[in-house]
């Protein structure tokens, strides 16, 4: 029997891993990655002759349930066509019982991955608003993410951002959504969107902070809000996932996430957080200000949707004023200057040649 | 989706080791052995520190022992891993040895199975020993690479018998042709390499690739007790549910 290196073993377990995709029209390739419920793979859709990327979930699907929950993810998703928004293809399920799904390959990186380095503040918050746009889009067909995190979020070799991973989504108001549509077979949708509605919980791994966990409570401690870590999924609205993108914030400005360990609920987590400002002095008060009103702890003194934050970023962005923060006189005069420095610096051209010609004529 | 999702062709060996049918009981017997041979043996060498001599005699006599006392017919799978039931006895078996002064030699001489004693030596001189507090792991990862080994073995076997040997060679070559730590071949490469199309490539490897997996199933299958067991093998070995 020949022996093999422990390479060759690992490489030969990574071959046993792929999933028999042999059911399905798609031909895996190779692992790209995976998370707490699923693994994705790259796949080769044989009728199409196109790359997809295919998740596959780690548990079989005994009762049903997570192939039809699922059915409903790629409902949800199909209901928001946006250039962020990664579309599925197709879902179903495994000779071995396990539910897949089909989506657009995403090439890129996680945002979690390529945060930081040389990025400047500037780039990141061209990203965050990106990511704000796709949830606000979301937002106006009634549909809540509910599981916001840069892991959840690709950015593109081309800087396109791309919002990921649906799995846990609400649709907060079918009429929205239908109003959005424009299928002709409307009743099937709107049984389908009903059913959409219904998503509660996958059954998800529980782990770290920076896994998604499962139960009742959905999404990831380390970036949802306290009412969602409470559990009190009534209360759930546009407003959660501003509290998320605010997190996400957090992150890109300080590089980690706002609770480590816990949770939003949790009081020691809460002190131990400090103010983006605290950890770099080189922050924008206003840009921390944004932030900090996206995660306020209660849902009335945060923005009412995914929009409002991302007017504020453009308005950061384009130096104008933002909403979340009150400026005094200095700093409107320091930003009114910045915005503004290119006439400034004509201005004062102009003004040192007049001086230049007086003093020259005058002798 | 049904039962065929489970290799059930061939019975548990853990079972058959207790049969009444003497060649089902050699063949259960055959086939642990050869699963658990090269782990045991490198495990009294490492862990008990026995010398090359001694650590072959230990090995063949266990499985011995184990085979005239019925040892594996004590297994109960509700307790524990057939792995740890197995490092259990020999644990014991190994101290009631060192406890006999004049210890004699029953397996020394007897030939259960040719085993490549020299082989398993040459394996211990190349791989970097286990650390102390390893030695758990050890087994596990010695576990996994004869099972491996095995499946693979089947494998070559089963492709060449049905008259696929492209499929074969690409999956050895795409797989574990390649230096340990070269990058894997892409497919492109293999097609101009193998002078077939790129997609004859990715469906040959799909093909490879799932009867692998089917054999390497059958073989966790073979070496589990219930079907219990053999998920949470499958699960352990390959990080999914089989079921």
């Amino acid at each position: 029997m020949k022996w093999l290196s422990d390479n060759a073993v690992d490489r030969l377990r990574e071959e046993t891993d792929l999933p028999d995709l042999g059911c399905s029209k798609y031909l895996v390739l190779r692992k790209l990655g995976s998370g707490g419920m699923g693994t994705v793979y790259l796949a080769q859709d044989v009728d199409l002759g196109r790359k997809v990327a295919v998740k596959v979930m780690n548990l079989a699907d005994s009762s049903g349930g997570l192939a039809s929950r699922m059915m409903r993810e790629a409902r949800i998703v199909a209901l928001l066509e946006h250039p962020s928004i990664v579309p599925i293809h197709d879902v179903g399920t495994l000779d071995d019982g396990r539910v897949f799904y089909a989506m657009k390959l995403v090439l890129g990186k996680r945002l979690d991955q390529s945060a930081g380095g040389a990025a400047s503040l500037y780039d990141m918050l061209r990203i965050f608003q990106k990511v704000c746009e796709a949830v606000a889009f979301a937002h106006t067909r009634g549909v809540i993410h509910r599981d916001l995190k840069p892991e959840n979020i690709m950015v593109g070799p081309f800087g396109e951002v791309l919002v990921m991973d649906w799995g846990v989504a609400k649709v907060l108001s079918a009429e929205r959504a239908e109003a959005a549509l424009t299928a002709k077979d409307a009743r099937a949708e709107r049984q389908a969107i009903e059913d959409a509605d219904l998503i509660a919980t996958l059954p998800l791994a529980a782990g770290s902070a920076g896994d998604t966990s499962g139960g009742t409570i959905i999404g990831t401690p380390a970036y949802m809000p306290p009412e969602q870590a409470r559990g009190e999924t009534e209360l759930l609205d546009e407003r959660s996932d501003v509290y998320a993108l605010g997190a996400i914030l957090y992150f890109l400005l300080t590089g980690r996430p706002p609770y480590q360990s816990g949770s939003a609920t949790d009081a020691g987590e809460q002190a131990a957080t400090p103010r983006p400002r605290q950890i770099d002095k080189k922050i924008p008060r206003a840009i921390e200000a944004i932030c900090l009103k996206a995660m306020s702890e209660r849902r009335e003194a945060r923005y009412v949707s995914a929009e409002g934050i991302a007017g504020d970023v453009v308005r950061f962005l384009d130096g104008d004023p933002v909403s979340a923060y009150r400026e005094n006189v200095f700093e409107k005069a320091g930003r009114w200057l910045n915005k503004n420095r290119f006439i400034v610096l004509l201005i004062v051209a102009y003004l040192i040649m007049r001086l230049i010609v007086f003093f020259s004529v005058g002798r | 989706m049904g039962n065929h999702r489970f290799p059930v062709t061939r019975l548990s060996a853990i079972i058959a080791a207790s049969s009444a049918n003497p060649e089902e009981r050699t063949r259960a017997f055959e086939a642990l052995v050869s699963a658990y041979w090269m782990p045991v043996y490198k495990y009294v060498r490492i862990k008990w520190n026995k010398p090359t001599e001694d650590a072959r005699d230990l090995t063949q006599s266990f499985f011995l022992e184990a085979m005239e006392k019925n040892f594996f017919g004590r297994y109960d799978a509700t307790k524990a891993k057939f792995r740890t039931f197995l490092r259990t006895c020999l644990d014991g078996f190994v101290a009631n040895e060192n406890k006999a002064a004049s210890r004699i030699k029953r397996g020394g001489d007897a030939t259960i199975l040719s085993l490549d004693f020299d082989g398993a030596e040459e394996q211990l001189r190349i791989a970097a020993p286990p650390s102390a507090g390893s030695i758990d792991e050890y087994f596990e990862k010695e576990w996994a690479r004869s099972v491996f080994s095995l499946a693979l073995e089947s494998f070559r076997a089963q492709m060449l018998d049905a008259g696929k040997e492209i499929h074969l060679r690409l999956f050895e070559r795409y797989v574990i042709g390649a230096d340990d730590d070269a990058p894997k071949t892409s497919y492109k490469a293999l097609a101009a390499e193998f002078n077939i199309s790129t997609t004859d490539v990715t469906n040959y490897l799909a093909l490879a690739r799932r009867e692998f997996r089917r054999i390497v199933l059958e073989k966790l299958r073979e070496l589990t007790a219930t079907d219990e067991e053999y998920r949470r093998e499958a699960r352990a070995l390959l990080g999914v549910d089989p079921q």
